[in-house]
């Protein structure tokens, strides 16, 4: 079965950066429709901060921690908690290992999505970014084939599961005060997930071996 | 905006720096983290550590209960913006005098996922963490769903009874089951004449239409029950209590502690306004009120309006509110 190196896929992360600094203000202006408006800066401002303090030789996980250490004591706010837990629980999922197999792989994403799901109260449904991740999450274990087939299927998972919060009430967080007027926007916490899904699919395709 | 500001990306920083220097009899800074004020003294060995936190704006709210038998430590967020799981962790570290920590902070999503990633942090170190969320504000959910009720003013009373249950030396159960005891007492409502504007927006976070008042608003402008005409200062009064009555187990031979506090932007006189009729109502109900707070304590940037809380007394109650406390918001003389 093919795999991926860890050393030096900590890039990965910098890649998923310049995807979230590059869409700031597209990310916050859907935000401000239903939300405070502010989650294109934030995500940015963590994202970018996290992209700097990665070092070429790093390994996905540690890339993964330097990014979940940024996110959880410089952002704050509920993205903070929510995307840091999510990569510290990936991290921590393949932590030694020298090669990440689509076994491997796949056993990270599902404990990135565990870990948002212990933090937050959201379930499948409330217009949140668990409604890019959790599909997505299915649509690679679920997906038989090749690694890279596999990555595949969860990009179009992600993007079809973000296009769905779009028709969605939102049932936790700021926007969930709207009810009814919160449907026909798209989320903004699903729309950036798609962002690192499809970034990190096409970050581990390139270095497949 | 008619406020004063000089780059919004700063205000917060600038706030806690110069709350420090203005108080630094009772609070310091972290020396690493410029998001964390410290209680002078704190931590004492021994002693169960008080922690709060959340969204700065607030103002005294949370800093400004930082001190002496109170809050040991408070983590400060971005305006209306939970602090950082880190700052949690800190102010938790900070804290801990070896006996273990109490975090009695507000029902927020924000706040309930890095309180709950702090302790999980704190706890691999070692320091044994419980925590209280309060949820005293009536309207923000109905009586049957009142875990998801968020917490207002009534925070206050919770970090002073839980503060001085700690002084004296309890268990961190102990102190945790004297807070939730304090806040199951609890019951607080809030009424909004003008919205508030967050500096780095330029514009207000919502409307309310001259000549009206929305009842139960939440302290970040969470929508109400109703928006209403304006009444007689006295009329908003008897809605705000008819509300806390309504929710609350209250009778003839009861007392209670009430807190009138602006939500920034009202008169100071006019809280007293209404706390003169408010006092009357109850007292005409024979419900006694043993220990009153009226002012600025608990605030929503330059909101209009105010809250009312009241806390049901017992004995236990009564003694923990007279203990001796000493912090920028609010002080007790022994």
């Amino acid at each position: 079965m093919s795999g991926f190196a860890n050393a030096g896929a900590g890039a990965i992360v910098r890649e998923i950066a310049a995807v979230i600094v590059a869409n700031k203000a597209y990310l916050s202006e859907i935000d401000g429709r239903i939300g405070d408006g502010d989650h294109g800066n934030n995500m940015a401002k963590g994202f970018g901060r996290a992209a700097e303090r990665v070092a070429d030789g790093d390994t996905l996980d540690a890339g993964f921690s330097k990014l979940s250490d940024v996110l959880m004591s410089e952002i704050g706010g509920s993205m903070g908690p929510l995307y840091g837990m999510m990569f510290d629980d990936m991290a921590s999922a393949i932590a030694g290992q020298d090669t990440v197999d689509a076994e491997a792989f796949g056993a990270m994403l599902a404990a990135g999505r565990d870990g948002v799901m212990a933090i937050g109260e959201a379930q499948v449904g409330d217009k949140t970014l668990l409604d890019t991740l959790c599909p997505a999450v299915d649509a690679f274990a679920g997906t038989a084939g090749e690694f890279a087939a596999k990555l595949e299927a969860m990009k179009s998972a992600a993007a079809e599961g973000r296009d769905a919060t779009k028709d969605m009430v939102a049932r936790v967080g700021r926007s969930s005060r709207l009810g009814e007027r919160s449907r026909g926007v798209l989320d903004a916490g699903a729309t950036s997930c798609c962002m690192i899904l499809t970034a990190l699919a096409d970050g581990v395709a390139r270095r497949l071996g | 905006m008619q406020r004063f500001i000089n780059d919004p990306d700063d205000i917060v920083d600038e706030t806690v720096r110069g709350f420090v220097k203005a108080h630094g009899d009772l609070v310091r800074q972290h020396p690493e983290n410029a998001r964390v004020v410290v209680a002078q003294g704190a931590p004492v060995a021994g002693k169960v550590g008080i922690v709060t936190g959340g969204g700065s704006g607030h103002e005294p709210a949370f800093i400004g209960y930082t001190g002496r038998n109170m809050v040991d430590a408070v983590a400060v967020g971005e305006l209306f913006s939970s602090p950082t799981a880190k700052s949690f962790l800190d102010a938790i570290r900070a804290a801990d005098g070896g006996s273990g920590v109490c975090v009695l902070y507000g029902n927020y999503a924000g706040d309930n996922m890095n309180v709950k990633m702090a302790a999980r942090m704190a706890a691999k170190e070692g320091i044994e963490v419980l925590t209280v969320v309060a949820n005293d504000d009536i309207c923000s959910a109905p009586p049957e769903e009142r875990d998801k009720r968020r917490g207002v003013a009534g925070e206050i009373l919770m970090w002073k009874i839980g503060g001085a249950k700690a002084a004296q030396g309890a268990s961190v159960r102990e102190v945790q089951a004297a807070a939730q005891k304090a806040l199951d007492a609890t019951r607080s409502v809030g009424v909004g004449l003008a919205p508030c504007t967050l500096p780095a927006n330029g514009k207000p976070n919502f409307e309310i239409p001259a000549g009206r008042m929305e009842i139960g608003i939440g302290h970040h402008g969470e929508p109400g029950r109703e928006v209403v005409d304006l009444a007689s200062a006295d009329g908003v009064a008897d809605e705000m209590l008819r509300i806390v009555l309504d929710d609350h187990d209250l009778g003839a031979g009861d007392e209670v502690c009430v807190l009138v506090s602006g939500l920034g932007a009202t008169p100071v006189n006019e809280l007293y306004v209404l706390y003169n009729r408010i006092e009357s109502q109850l007292s005409e109900r024979r419900i006694r009120v043993h220990k009153p707070f009226v002012g600025n304590y608990f605030t929503s940037l330059e909101m209009m309006g105010a809250t009312l809380t009241v806390m049901k007394l017992d004995e236990d109650l009564k003694a923990l509110l007279a203990a001796e406390a000493a912090s920028p918001g609010l002080g007790v003389s022994a």
